[in-house]
């Protein structure tokens, strides 16, 4: 059974933005987009380890700040060079003004 | 004299670069707040549009110039500025759109890319994964595609690279090779597998192109198409090699801090728009989110922490020469720059592990 766990504030994410949150030795990549949703991702790029959590959210994509590779954060997909392996996503939810993820 | 570095992609220096941790290192950065980055970080059409118009515009323009005059000496002019455009400022609409900075919408940067790859005569497939392992492992021997000037330093190369012919001899025949179906070694260490198709049809493509400008140049009887396609990459390309040997040369390799291994060197304004601010490199490397147009800015919030930039192309080659000279008979030396008083520390406790005997 996936367990939730708590990621942060609702208002520790700016909007069209993105923060790192490390637990059980693993990094993810919280996100909240220009309509105010959240969202989860695995917290390195798939094609070298850098954090996703010092790149750009444009929209609803995340741009790696190592080689620019673009990924959809609301899918994983992966959109273009170099990046070709897409992002494994977790689900979210918000409860009592937390953002909570539910890790496998 | 004993030559130490093997700059093949898979030989000797790539399995030490594995080994010791120096392939796809983490990099040292200058704190930014976050804020302030992200500030820096945002997209926009509009500079990019309005460079990009001036750009076609003057290259269209002295293209009609060249047409006009061809035959009178009145040419030369618009050869140079043509040769320019086309031969060097390409260089830089290449490099920043192939990181999806120069322009917010992602077609934009996608279209300018691949006509500049072209202008090029370079693979944009090939070059797109030579580039980013050149940010992972920049000037690191043995990983990095894209070294200028190895050591100990080919003077005679690097002055031939002013004219082109190199880089012309390496690119055509590469081309035609990919063309072909043929993939080096080199190549295939840096392009993933899935990505090998695309390396051959790219080729193709511009094959095709010089294969359709050849036969209008037959057609004419005239050397005016390929004095318009392809021949600039020879006559135009010194502004990009005048340029572009500057970012790394004479400085350390096999180091984890691009404040070691990258220059920053003021440049007159046209350099600046045909180099599209490239000069600010130290910045670049350590940021490459960061467009073209937000470097200066970059550069003032984070030049406590660098070396002092060259004053001038000029102060820069005079700086390096000597070094040069000097690695010629001893190839591990370098130019060590000194940070300023407000910058942290180079990391020397990793770095003395893999540069011996640094110049001061």
């Amino acid at each position: 059974m996936a367990d939730w766990v708590e990621a942060c504030g609702v208002d520790d994410v700016e909007e069209e933005d993105v923060i790192r949150f490390d637990h059980g030795g693993r990094t993810f990549a919280i996100y909240r987009s220009p309509d105010d949703e959240y969202f989860a991702t695995d917290g390195y790029c798939t094609h070298e380890k850098a954090h996703l959590a010092d790149g750009l959210v444009m929209d609803d994509i995340i741009e790696c700040p190592k080689h620019n590779g673009r990924f959809n954060y609301k899918t994983g997909v992966a959109r273009g060079a170099p990046v070709c392996v897409n992002l494994a996503t977790y689900p979210v939810k918000v409860e009592a003004g937390k953002v909570m993820i539910q890790i496998g | 004299m004993e030559k130490k570095r093997d700059y093949s992609l898979v030989g000797e220096s790539t399995r030490i670069a594995i080994e010791t941790g120096l392939a796809s290192a983490d990099w040292y950065h200058t704190d930014v707040p976050r804020k302030a980055m992200k500030e820096l970080m945002q997209r926009s059409d509009g500079p990019a549009i309005r460079d990009t118009i001036i750009w076609i515009v003057a290259i269209l323009g002295s293209a009609a110039g060249i047409a006009w005059f061809w035959g009178t000496w009145w040419v030369v002019p618009f050869l140079l500025v043509y040769g320019v455009l086309y031969g060097s400022s390409s260089d830089s609409r290449w490099h920043e759109c192939g990181h999806g900075t120069a322009f917010r919408t992602r077609w934009m940067n996608d279209a300018v890319y691949q006509i500049a790859s072209f202008m090029l005569m370079r693979n944009p497939v090939t070059w797109r994964w030579s580039h980013a392992r050149h940010h992972t492992d920049t000037i690191i021997v043995g990983r990095d595609a894209e070294i200028a000037v190895m050591r100990p330093p080919d003077l005679l190369r690097a002055a031939l690279a002013f004219t082109g012919i190199l880089d012309f001899r390496y690119s055509l025949p590469t081309l035609v090779r990919n063309a072909f179906g043929s993939i080096s070694p080199d190549e295939k260490s840096f392009i993933p597998e899935m990505e090998l198709h695309k390396v051959v049809t790219a080729a193709r493509w511009h094959v095709a192109i010089y294969v359709a400008a050849i036969a209008l140049a037959l057609y004419l009887w005239s050397f005016l198409p390929l004095v318009l396609i392809g021949l600039p990459r020879l006559y135009g390309s010194w502004h990009m090699v005048l340029t572009g040997l500057l970012q790394h040369i004479g400085l350390a390799d096999n180091v984890t801090d691009h404040r070691l291994n990258t220059r920053t060197v003021y440049m007159n304004p046209i350099s600046r728009f045909i180099y599209w601010n490239m000069n600010y490199h130290v910045e670049h490397h350590m940021f490459p989110m960061v467009p073209y147009h937000a470097l200066p800015r970059l550069h003032e919030l984070i030049k406590h922490d660098l070396p002092e930039p060259n004053p001038s192309m000029w102060h820069a080659y005079r700086e390096v020469w000597p070094v040069l000279i000097k690695q010629l008979q001893y190839e591990d030396y370098f130019l060590k720059r000194e940070l300023p008083p407000t910058a942290k520390p180079y990391r020397d406790e990793f770095h003395a592990l893999t540069v011996p005997a640094a110049a001061e």
